[in-house]
């Protein structure tokens, strides 16, 4: 019905084929500016807070829309592979948390690094990572993005500064803080992202890291990507103090809504600058997972179903942008759901290719174990396979 | 300072040392030296290392000059050469700045390359390990010293997970070329805490590389090698070699990594050690050999891998094994060498592998205790008429 009206209304649209372009409106390339306020103000500590006053334009914004879509459809599907049995392990999902990923994204430059834990489809896939090849790794397959050897937490793209991708909680904040040394040492003038979860808060080695980055003035920022759960534990059960952008006590915050795209922009931007002069500060986005911890967490026994349904329906980080398109008339509602209705389909087709890829044949086993010096691989202890090639 | 990495290598210095290179020293102990350069191996991600089989006795004769040093400055003279060969070699450590390192490996370093290439840490080795593999993955080369080998029991995480593991789980993406080096080992009634062999714990860890340097030669030629490595090496020094004296090549040179060195050629019984179990070995072949014994002595200094190649011609050759070993005897470094050669050269033996150890027992501050704790010589002695009967 809906559909019809606007046919009659809109007579671009009738004659409707799968469009080459995603949108057929002259505003959705615009580069013209726009300026929003978020919808909630930064909390700083021991810092001046950035303006509420976002810069953007309807370009950014559709494609955060598009990009962000994406991430979710990606990782709905991998939770269906995921039932299918065809991911194993460990599998956790970021649905929720996209504004981070694209708000992050947007402030910064390929040059800039990001590290992450084991959270990091969607790190990945922002920083320019290739769908198949994310479905690929997912799947065990040698065309993953680690060739099918490292799986879900171990998603790695190093032309493009991402680190991964690790799977023991809070181990990569100091190398976090090493990548910041090496830009440091190497008067780089990028930074360096390293995030870690409200669980990962209470880790030693943070504190650790954050005294010499502090020390050294390391330009690093420590995102607290904060969803409120550590697994099945909440934040009021983990932390003496859940104000985790002030837990660096000298070293300054900023508490950012993590589920608006345009704040976690201004917030990195500004941290980025900030680092660049002063050395490390936190920024604690405030997010929310919609799955559990991980796929084998139905992540219901410790939160109510209301709590999920509630931020779905006020905070969700796609919806919010899509009220921002609709509201500055960038696209019309339908446009976006074919925007969605393609995206489904670009999944899908990724998947597909990412089923082709053959698993890793067995001499890949060894392959990686160590970089290869003067022709010797060697296996283990009793190099029980070996070829060297003696100069 | 280094800017981006464009010409990170420098060629002058090593051709140069290599065409000065004295006669007397390349016909018997063939010198390394790895090529620079930006066509180079290296720059291509390989590393051409001609193999140095280092014969201690042939290298202190050359009267090609050579200088005599103590083990700890023939490790500073390491550190010194490839710090200043390649910008992006930097030390991270506690104490190693101002204070020169606790055994003055880095002495005089801080001065020399600044503060932040010989980084004084705080005493947070979980942290600052993981910092140098964060650094290494962005392509600085830091060699990140353990003020005690064991206080790196707390960075385990660190070294067997981002270390050891982040060349495989990300395809081969990233290297490390991080080094980790120490004194380990049983000192002088320094206490449990203080005596620990940590090549037992960091054997298993899957693509690290171990070393364990025992004379000042083989220090600077192996902590050189680890250095230009693409590999993570963990380099073990002993808290009680750091004074050993010993007259050292001048021109540049480095040791095979992988390769085992030929103490004492012999005929009868193959011994296997390492590190300052060495010394104790040495001794016990004074009186062997005058009890008639013909022990062949052989340092395999490559603890991961093992080099099977010198290991296995010599089993073939004497039929006899014996391992002495420092680590304690439950999954020490002498468990594995023992099973890898019954797994290899089991046709070959005539008498069952003997390992000497440690006891399994943590390490008294009593003096007698102590001695009792590690190998002794008339253990080692006792075990070749063992052996040999």
């Amino acid at each position: 019905m809906a559909a019809a009206i606007l046919r009659r209304l809109n007579p671009t649209t009738a004659t409707r084929v799968a469009p080459l372009l995603p949108l057929a409106r002259a505003a959705s390339d615009s580069t013209s500016p726009l300026t929003i306020e978020t919808s909630l103000p930064f909390f700083p500590h021991n810092v001046d807070p950035p303006s509420r006053t976002v810069a953007t334009t309807p370009a950014e914004l559709l494609a955060t829309f598009r990009t962000m879509a994406l991430m979710r459809r990606a990782e709905i599907a991998a939770d269906s592979l995921y039932k299918a049995k065809l991911i194993r392990g460990f599998c956790h999902l970021y649905d929720g948390q996209e504004a981070v990923a694209v708000g992050m994204e947007a402030a910064i430059t390929r040059r800039d690094a990001i590290i992450t834990a084991y959270r990091d489809h969607c790190l990945y896939l922002a920083r320019g990572g290739s769908l198949v090849a994310a479905f690929a790794e997912l799947m065990g397959r040698v065309d993953g993005c680690s060739r099918g050897k490292g799986g879900s937490m171990h998603f790695y793209k190093k032309d493009a500064g991402f680190f991964g991708g690790h799977g023991i909680v809070g181990a990569q904040v100091p190398l976090g803080c090493g990548l910041a040394f090496a830009q440091r040492y190497r008067k780089e003038g990028t930074v360096t992202f390293d995030l870690y979860g409200d669980g990962a808060a209470n880790q030693g080695q943070l504190f650790e890291a954050l005294n010499m980055a502090a020390l050294w003035k390391l330009p690093v920022i420590l995102v607290c990507e904060n969803n409120h759960y550590g697994m099945g534990t909440a934040e009021w059960r983990a932390s003496k103090s859940a104000a985790y952008y002030t837990r660096g006590d000298y070293v300054p915050g900023l508490k950012v809504d993590g589920m608006d795209f345009l704040a976690v922009k201004q917030a990195c931007k500004f941290a980025k600058e900030h680092v660049l002069e002063n050395g490390p500060i936190i920024l604690e986005m405030d997010t929310y997972r919609y799955h559990g911890h991980s796929m084998s967490d139905p992540g219901s026994t410790y939160r109510t179903r209301d709590e999920i349904a509630g931020i779905r329906q006020e905070r969700d980080p796609i919806e919010r942008v899509r009220k921002l398109i609709l509201a500055h008339d960038l696209a019309t509602a339908q446009e976006l759901k074919d925007m969605e209705k393609e995206i489904r389909k670009e999944v899908d087709t990724a998947i597909a290719k990412a089923k082709e890829s053959p698993m890793p044949d067995e001499s890949e086993l060894f392959k990686n174990v160590y970089v290869n010096d003067c022709g010797l691989e060697s296996f283990g202890v009793d190099r029980k396979v070996v070829r060297t090639v003696l100069p | 300072m280094a800017a981006a990495a464009a010409s990170l290598h420098a060629t002058a210095a090593v051709s140069k040392s290599r065409s000065a290179a004295i006669p007397q020293v390349a016909t018997s102990v063939r010198v390394a030296a790895a090529s620079r350069g930006p066509g180079s191996a290296r720059a291509r991600g390989g590393l051409v290392v001609a193999r140095a089989a280092a014969v201690k006795d042939e290298a202190a004769d050359t009267n090609s000059g050579g200088h005599e040093v103590l083990m700890f400055e023939a490790l500073r003279e390491a550190m010194i050469e490839e710090m200043t060969l390649d910008p992006t070699v930097c030390m991270i450590g506690e104490d190693v700045g101002d204070y020169g390192g606790s055994y003055k490996v880095s002495k005089g370093l801080s001065e020399m390359f600044g503060d932040l290439r010989v980084l004084d840490t705080p005493i947070a080795e979980n942290s600052f390990t993981g910092m140098g593999v964060g650094a290494a993955m962005k392509g600085l080369r830091p060699v990140v010293e353990g003020m005690n080998m064991g206080f790196l029991l707390l960075a385990y995480n660190q070294i067997s997970n981002n270390c050891g593991m982040l060349h495989y789980t990300s395809g081969g993406q990233f290297k490390i070329p991080i080094v980790i080096r120490g004194p380990g080992g049983v000192g002088r009634q320094l206490g449990a805490e203080h005596s620990q062999r940590l090549e037992s714990y960091f054997q298993s860890i899957p693509g690290l590389q171990m070393v364990a340097c025992s004379t000042p030669y083989n220090a600077k030629g192996l902590l050189k090698a680890a250095i230009r490595s693409e590999n993570p090496v963990v380099v073990f020094e002993h808290v009680l070699l750091y004074n050993m004296k010993e007259k050292i090549p001048d021109e540049d040179y480095i040791c095979c990594l992988e390769e085992a060195e030929m103490v004492r050629p012999g005929s009868q019984v193959t011994i296997l050690t390492y590190s300052r179990m060495r010394y104790h070995v040495m001794q016990a072949v004074k009186t062997l050999v005058n009890k008639g014994y013909d022990p062949e002595v052989i340092d395999i200094r490559s603890l991961k891998p093992f080099d099977l190649h010198t290991i296995g011609n010599s089993v073939k050759k004497t039929h006899r094994v014996l391992i002495v070993e420092e680590c304690m005897r439950t999954g020490g470094i002498g468990a594995s060498l023992r099973s890898a050669i019954i797994d290899n050269f089991w046709d070959e033996l005539d008498a069952p592998p003997m390992c000497l150890s440690s006891q399994d027992v943590p390490t008294p501050y009593a003096a007698p205790l102590e001695d009792a704790t590690v190998v002794q010589p008339p253990q080692i002695v006792a075990a070749i008429e063992e052996i040999c009967r």
